[in-house]
């Protein structure tokens, strides 16, 4: 049943062969057992998941169910899901019981999925290793000395170690990309706007994007499905015709134009990642593809950008938590400045206070202009880019990260570093882009994925680009081992 | 540029997050690491580029002045810190 797609499950549910509820136990049990170890979970409540199952039941049994009803899945801690713990893997929230529901958990709910629990993640976001969390790092299923990626680094492992049907991410940089990568399995984040950012806890509002992590494209399509379409209030959603992801899941790829950007095979990436690439785009030229090469010039721009726009925007975001309305408040304090520098002091971590600061400098008097400013017009660039690339080809593919999962603890003190995680992930949240990760292969026996890259609101594209290599291939099959 | 402790400082009261010597040493070094970083941009010549807030060409949806809310005090003063009849408690601000 572990290894089994959304469309299996829902067939296992539809034939009575299993019920929901005793789906949902069969993936608590699972948690039980690994999570302790994997630390996937931060908050767990048998008591509301089983009852969602047992509701979820009589839908079936009414002849009411939806491709996701009575199906188990993980929600990135990120979105508020009503009297749910929602931490966003910050000391700042520890206690927070959200008192409404996102988008996101509302439009699950109206599916009639299960939320099996909430997962772990990098604190607001903000890492590429899930090492930042309040709650403790999280283990790549795979080499358990290893990191999931991040931010969705919790999400990440549960998917891979078959610890929920499939989960939710957020991605602001990479954050779904990337771990999709480190942990094997396939990731997508939409264009900016198909998905409601209404109650997911905002980072850097330009650039946050929620999307599906799942164990392969078709699960994917099944769950943007469910994610994506208009809601009025977040004001950045999009006022689309509704769409079927799956629509286009069989179509042949001949003919399909890739485009392969030298700066994404250029130096920084590790030669066995850039051999696993290599030889998936030789499978989609078995496909049919025709193979072009392009060039994004200001890729190596986008980390300096975005480390300018993505601070600028969460240093703003994050004044919110001042301890009065909820929150963290510190215990003792002199008067109400000295509570707000103490609550804040006490409720971040490390790594967000560093964002948090880069930002108020940047945005300070008389920096403005040559950051925030100077970061916007190249983001232009960058998107810019894009535009040109997509004149000569349909799709754009390339590695997702420049290395296989590296060692907890390994990059955990040296921010820069860290940051280069995401070097060809972090352009496409500039330019407002879909991208995509599937697993392609291993490198020293840890997976490597595939980054698919489309045009504007080319989601059902790259969900069949990703379907016809999975229909070819098995590595989207593979599991670690001891789980 | 490169920053310097009594930056940090101001900038960490700019952000109202306190910070005693040592943290605003050991930060001063990884922002200063950052900010290297950032300083890439500076060999851009970017005359005449429209700076892109946005990935999407959005204007702010309007919607009629009407009440969209219903009254959730209660609930939402359940999670805060603390509140005293149906008021936010903050410390003392005017003498």
């Amino acid at each position: 049943m572990i290894n089994s797609s959304l469309k299996q499950l829902a067939a296992m549910l539809a034939g009575k062969e299993i019920s929901s509820v005793e789906m949902t136990r069969e993936f608590l049990k699972r948690i039980a057992q690994h999570n302790p170890d994997i630390n996937a979970y931060i908050t767990l409540d048998q008591e509301k998941t089983l009852a969602q199952a047992a509701v979820a039941d009589q839908r079936i049994a009414q002849g009411n169910a939806e491709p996701l009803t009575g199906i188990p899945i993980a929600q990135k801690d990120i979105f508020c899901a009503k009297g749910w713990k929602t931490t966003c893997g910050s000391r700042m929230l520890a206690n927070f019981i959200a008192p409404y529901d996102a988008g996101v958990i509302e439009r699950f709910d109206a599916a009639g999925a299960v939320n099996l629990g909430k997962t772990n993640m990098d604190e607001f976001a903000m890492g590429s290793s899930n090492e930042t969390s309040y709650f403790g790092g999280v283990k790549n299923p795979w080499d358990r000395t290893r990191v999931p990626g991040g931010s969705s680094g919790g999400s990440a492992a549960a998917v891979a170690a078959r610890l929920c049907a499939a989960a939710t991410g957020t991605d602001t940089g990479g954050s779904i990309r990337q771990p999709a990568s480190l942990c094997g399995f396939s990731g997508l984040k939409p264009t900016y706007g198909l998905v409601s950012r209404y109650g997911m806890i905002a980072f850097a509002s330009s650039l946050d994007q929620a999307g599906p992590m799942a164990k392969s494209c078709e699960d994917m399509a099944l769950m943007l499905n469910v994610m994506a379409g208009f809601d009025e209030r977040d004001s950045t959603s999009l006022n689309r015709a509704k769409e079927d992801y799956t629509r286009d899941l069989d179509n042949p790829l001949t003919g399909l134009k890739v485009g392969l950007p030298k700066e994404y095979f250029a130096e920084g990436l590790d030669a066995s990642v850039g051999k696993v690439v290599q030889e998936a785009i030789a499978e989609y030229r078995k496909l049919g593809a025709e193979i072009v090469d392009i060039s994004l010039p200001n890729t190596m721009l986008s980390i300096p950008v975005y480390y300018v726009l993505a601070p600028a925007e969460a240093s703003s975001n994050l004044s919110r938590y001042d301890g009065v309305r909820y929150g963290h408040r510190a215990v003792e304090y002199t008067d109400l400045m000295d509570m707000y520098c103490k609550t804040r002091a006490e409720g971040f971590g490390a790594e967000v206070k560093r964002r948090i600061l880069i930002g108020t400098y940047v945005l300070s008097a008389g920096y403005y202009d040559a950051y925030y400013l100077k970061a916007q017009q190249i983001r232009r660039l960058i998107a810019n880019d894009f535009t040109e690339a997509f004149k000569q080809c349909d799709i754009i593919m390339g590695p997702t990260a420049p290395s296989a999962a590296f060692k907890s603890g390994e990059k955990a003190d040296d921010p820069v570093s860290m940051y280069l995680q995401d070097i060809y992930t972090i352009a496409v949240n500039l330019a407002g882009l879909p991208g995509m990760s599937i697993p392609a292969g291993f490198a020293d026996n840890l997976p490597v994925g595939l980054q698919v890259i489309g045009n504007y609101f080319d989601e059902a594209r790259m969900l069949n680009i990703g379907h016809a290599y999975q229909q070819v291939t098995d590595w989207h099959t593979c599991m670690p081992e001891g789980i | 540029m490169s920053l310097s402790i009594t930056d940090v400082k101001r900038i960490a009261h700019l952000a109202r997050i306190e910070v005693n010597d040592a943290e605003a040493e050991a930060t001063l070094h990884k922002l200063s690491g950052i900010l290297g970083l950032i300083e890439q941009m500076q060999a851009v010549d970017t005359t005449g580029i429209t700076p892109m807030s946005h990935s999407q060409d959005l204007t702010q949806r309007l919607r009629e002045d009407v009440v969209t809310e219903t009254n959730q005090r209660e609930l939402f003063q359940s999670i805060a810190p603390a509140v005293e009849n149906g008021l936010y408690l903050v410390p003392k601000v005017i003498e």
